[in-house]
C-alpha cells in the first residue's frame, strides 16, 4: 500500500491549499457570522475544477478520483468547513446525475453544475424521514409525460439558492425498491422553501425545507429507471461520506495548527503552556488521532475507486471515525485556548459549530454504524 | 436524587427555584440568546426571592440557605437558563461571599445588603489578559494617593461587567511582594476610571456580558478597600470551594435540562417504525446519560454537605466541578445527537444547551487547573 501522494495529486493539493488560504480563510469567519453564501468564490473554486471533481470531462468535470476530492476537501475545510461541505454536497448531488443519468440529462445540466453557473442540492431527508430514509413520503404521480410530484424535504442544504434539486420520490410502493431519483428545477410551479433555519454552524449555506406542491417534471429527468433512486441516492452518499470525513480532517488540522502555536506563544506559570506535559500529550493525542481518521478516509476512498464491495462498509467506518476524531480535536483546541477559545476573536469555536454537525448529517454516526455491523454480521467479511 | 435525603426547608428551595425557571427563564431563554441582552429584570425577581445572596446572614440581606440549598437552587436556575445561573452564581459566590467574609460591616451595610437582595449586581474583576489559570501574574496596580488608592490596569472575562453596580477589582498594591502584593477593592462601577472596553461575543451564555474592563486613574478611598492591604491573593483564593461547586450544580442543570429535551423527543419521534427510545442504541445512551448525571450531582452534594458541615472541600470541589463540567458538555452532546439534524438547529434547546454548558470546562478555572489542585492533594497525602 503506497501512502504517499502522487506528484500529480501533491500538485493540486498545493492548489488547493493555495485557494483555500486566499480566497476563503480570509472571509471564513464574516461569512459564518453574516450568513453569506460566498457565490463568487465558489465560482472561483468551479473554475479550479472543484465543482464536479468526479464528474466527466466531456461535460466540464475534472474526471479525478475519490481519493483525489478526500485531498481536495481536506485543504479546503481548513479555512471554512461550512463553504467545502456546500461544495461537496454540489459535487455528490453533480456525480449522480453524471453516473446514472441520461445522456441528454448529463447535457442538459452538468455544464452548468460543472461551472458553478448553477448550484445543485440533494433532497433525500423529510420532517419524518431522517435516519430511516426509505420511509420518504414525497410522491411522484407519472401524468403523461410528466411527473407530478408532491411532498416536503426537509434540512436541505442550498436549499432557497439552489437552481437544481436531485430529489428522491416516491413512484412505487413503500420502502426502498419504490424510490426513484428525479431532477428538479428551482423555477418550477409548485416547488417553495421554508424559511432558512437558524443553526448551530454551517451558517456559509443556506439550509431550508424544500416543498413541492403539485410540481409538474419532465419525465425525462428521471436519474436512472423507475426504482434506482434509494441505490442512487446510497451510492452518492459513499462519496458524500468521505468527502464530510474529509472535510472534518481539514476543521481539525486548522484547529490543530492554531492550537500548536498559541500553546508556544501563551506562557502560565512562568512558561509557555506547550511546556507542560498535559499539553504535550494531549497535543499529541490530538497529531495521532487525526493521521488515523486520515488514512481511513483515504483508504475508503482507495476502496471507493477501486469499487471494492466492502467500500460503503468502509466509506461509513471511515465517515463515523474521522467526524468524531475530527469534532473532538476541535473541541480539545479550544479548551487548550482556555477562555479566549470561547470568544469569536478565534476560529475555533467557528471549526467546532461547523464540525458538529459532521458527525449528524449523510447519515448520521449512529447508522454509520448500523452499516458496519449489518455488513460485519453477515459473516462475509474478515475483520 | 431522593427527596428523603432533603430536609423540608431544601425541598421547599428547590421548588421555588425550579418553577421559577420553569415559569419564568426556560420561555424566554432562546430569545435572551439571540438577542444577548442581560435579563436585569429578572435577576431583580431573583433577588426578592433570595436566590442572589442565598447563604449571606439574614442580618445582611441575604437568605441565610445552606450551601446544599444553594446548589439545589442553582442546578434549578441552570435547567432554565444556564446564562443566568452564572450571573446568579458570581453574584453568590466569589462576590458576596467574600464581602460576608471580609467586609467591614460598613462595608456590609452599603454593599453586601443591595447585593444578596439582588438590588445591585456584582463582578469580580480577578483576570486578565495575560493571567488566566495563574493567578499570581497580576499586573493591575493599586498605588497610594491621599487618603486612597489609584487603580490601573485591564480585567479580562469580567462576567456582569456592564451591569455591574459594584466590581471587586484585584490589583498589586507591593510589586515586590509576590502573592502578598495583592489587594482587594469595593469599586462602585459608577466612578470615573471605571469603563466597559468591550461586551465580548461568545459562543454561548451570550445574556450573560462577559467584558473587558479597563481601569483609568479609578480613585478609590481607603475604606473601600477589602480586607487588609496584601490580603488580596487570599481573599480570591477564599470562595474557591463555593465558586466551583456553584459550576459544578450549573453544570448539572444545563446537561439535566439536555436530558429531559432528548427524553421527550426520543418519547415522540419515530424512525424504523417506532419511537426512537426503543431502539437499544438511544435507550442505552438516554440511561448513561442519567447515570451521569446523578453521579455528577452526588459529587456536587457531597461538597456541598461537607462545607455546611465546616470541613475543607477544596479537592472535593475541583473533583464535582472537573467532572460534572466534563460529563455536562458530553450529555448535551448526547442530547443534540439524539435529535438528529433538529439538534442542530436553533429550534430545539439543546443547541444553545450544548453551547452554554461550554464555557464550564473553562471558568472558575480550566478542568487541567482542577487536575493541578486535585493532583496536588494527593500528591501531598
Amino acid at each position: 500500500m503506497d501512502f504517499e501522494l502522487t506528484e500529480e495529486q501533491r500538485a493540486f493539493q498545493e492548489a488547493a491549499r493555495e485557494f483555500a488560504n486566499g480566497e476563503m480563510a480570509p472571509h471564513a469567519a464574516k461569512w459564518d457570522e453574516e450568513k453569506i453564501f460566498p457565490e463568487e468564490v465558489l465560482r472561483q473554486a468551479a473554475a479550479l475544477g472543484f465543482a464536479g471533481i468526479y464528474v466527466s470531462e466531456d461535460v466540464g468535470g475534472s474526471a479525478l478520483s475519490r481519493l483525489d476530492a478526500a485531498i481536495i476537501f481536506e485543504e479546503l475545510a481548513a479555512a471554512c468547513p461550512s463553504t467545502a461541505a456546500y461544495i461537496s454536497i454540489h459535487n455528490m448531488a453533480s456525480w449522480m446525475i453524471d453516473r446514472f443519468g441520461s445522456d441528454d440529462l448529463r447535457r442538459r445540466y452538468l455544464p452548468d453544475l460543472t461551472s458553478m453557473n448553477k448550484f445543485a442540492s440533494y433532497c433525500l431527508t423529510e420532517p419524518g424521514a431522517g435516519s430511516d430514509a426509505a420511509a420518504l413520503r414525497t410522491r411522484a404521480v407519472r401524468d403523461g409525460d410528466h411527473y407530478v410530484i408532491n411532498g416536503n424535504k426537509a434540512f436541505i442544504s442550498g436549499g432557497g439558492r439552489s437552481d437544481v434539486y436531485v430529489t428522491m420520490v416516491r413512484t412505487g410502493g413503500d420502502g426502498a425498491q419504490g424510490i426513484s431519483c428525479i431532477v428538479i428545477d428551482k423555477d418550477t410551479p409548485g416547488l417553495s422553501f421554508g424559511a432558512q433555519e437558524r443553526k448551530l454552524g454551517w451558517n456559509s449555506q443556506p439550509t431550508a425545507m424544500v416543498n413541492f406542491d403539485d410540481c409538474r417534471v419532465p419525465a425525462s429527468n428521471l436519474v436512472g429507471e423507475e426504482g434506482d433512486g434509494f441505490k442512487i441516492a446510497m451510492k452518492g452518499l459513499d462519496g458524500g461520506r468521505i468527502n464530510i470525513g474529509a472535510c472534518s480532517l481539514g476543521a481539525a488540522r486548522a484547529c490543530l495548527e492554531i492550537a500548536r502555536q498559541y500553546t508556544q506563544e501563551r506562557k502560565q506559570f512562568g512558561r509557555a503552556i506547550a511546556a507542560f506535559q498535559a499539553t504535550q500529550f494531549t497535543l499529541a493525542d490530538m497529531f495521532t488521532d487525526l493521521i488515523a481518521a486520515r488514512l481511513m478516509i483515504r483508504q475508503a476512498a482507495a476502496k471507493l475507486d477501486a469499487q471494492d464491495p466492502e467500500a460503503t462498509s468502509f466509506c461509513a467506518m471511515a465517515k463515523r471515525f474521522a467526524t468524531d476524531a475530527g469534532f473532538d480535536i476541535c473541541n480539545k483546541a479550544l479548551q487548550l485556548h482556555g477562555g479566549y477559545g470561547y470568544l469569536k476573536d478565534y476560529p475555533i469555536e467557528r471549526f467546532l459549530r461547523d464540525a458538529r454537525v459532521h458527525q449528524i448529517l449523510e447519515g448520521t454516526n449512529e447508522i454509520m454504524r448500523v452499516i458496519v455491523a449489518r455488513r460485519f454480521l453477515s459473516q462475509d467479511v474478515t475483520p | 436524587m431522593n427527596d428523603a435525603l432533603l430536609s423540608e426547608d431544601q425541598r421547599m428551595i428547590r421548588d421555588m427555584a425550579r418553577a421559577f425557571a420553569r415559569d419564568r427563564l426556560a420561555p424566554g431563554a432562546g430569545e435572551r440568546d439571540r438577542t444577548g441582552k442581560p435579563p436585569v429584570d429578572l435577576l431583580r425577581e431573583m433577588g426578592e426571592l433570595g436566590l442572589m445572596g442565598m447563604v449571606v446572614p439574614e442580618k445582611w440581606g441575604g437568605a441565610e440557605t445552606d450551601a446544599l440549598s444553594y446548589v439545589l437552587a442553582l442546578e434549578e436556575i441552570a435547567a432554565g437558563d444556564g446564562a443566568v445561573s452564572t450571573i446568579m452564581s458570581v453574584n453568590n459566590s466569589p462576590v458576596c461571599a467574600a464581602i460576608a467574609g471580609y467586609g467591614s460591616d460598613a462595608q456590609k451595610e452599603r454593599f453586601l445588603k443591595p447585593l444578596a437582595r439582588g438590588e445591585i449586581i456584582g463582578a469580580f474583576c480577578l483576570t486578565e489578559p495575560q493571567a488566566g489559570s495563574d493567578a499570581s501574574a497580576l499586573k493591575a496596580r493599586a498605588e497610594r494617593r491621599d487618603g486612597g488608592y489609584v487603580l490601573n490596569g485591564v480585567k479580562q472575562f469580567i462576567t456582569s461587567g456592564s451591569i455591574a453596580g459594584l466590581a471587586i477589582v484585584f490589583a498589586v498594591t507591593d510589586p515586590q511582594a509576590g502573592k502578598k502584593g495583592l489587594s482587594a477593592f469595593l469599586v462602585p462601577t459608577e466612578r470615573e476610571g471605571y469603563r466597559v472596553a468591550s461586551v465580548e461575543h461568545k459562543l454561548g451564555q451570550r445574556c450573560s456580558d462577559t467584558c473587558q474592563i479597563v481601569l483609568e486613574d479609578l480613585f478609590v478611598e481607603e475604606e473601600l478597600r477589602l480586607g487588609a492591604e496584601g490580603e488580596g491573593y487570599r481573599i480570591a483564593l477564599a470562595n474557591l470551594e463555593a465558586g466551583r461547586i456553584g459550576i459544578a450544580a450549573q453544570s448539572v442543570g444545563m446537561a439535566r435540562a439536555a436530558w429531559e429535551a432528548a427524553l421527550d423527543y426520543a418519547r415522540e419521534r419515530k424512525a424504523f417504525g417506532t419511537e426512537i427510545i426503543n431502539h437499544q442504541a438511544v435507550n442505552f445512551r438516554l440511561s448513561d446519560m442519567a447515570t451521569q448525571i446523578e453521579a455528577a450531582r452526588l459529587l456536587v452534594h457531597n461538597a456541598a454537605r461537607l462545607k455546611d458541615a465546616g470541613i475543607p472541600c477544596l479537592k472535593e470541589a475541583c473533583m464535582a466541578k472537573l467532572f460534572a463540567s466534563e460529563m455536562a458538555e458530553k450529555v448535551c452532546s448526547d442530547a443534540i445527537q439524539i435529535h438528529g439534524g433538529y439538534g442542530y438547529l436553533r429550534d430545539f434547546p439543546v443547541e444553545r444547551i450544548y453551547r452554554d454548558v461550554r464555557v464550564c470546562q473553562i471558568y472558575e478555572g480550566t478542568s487541567d487547573v482542577q487536575r493541578i489542585v486535585i493532583g496536588r492533594a494527593l500528591a501531598a497525602s
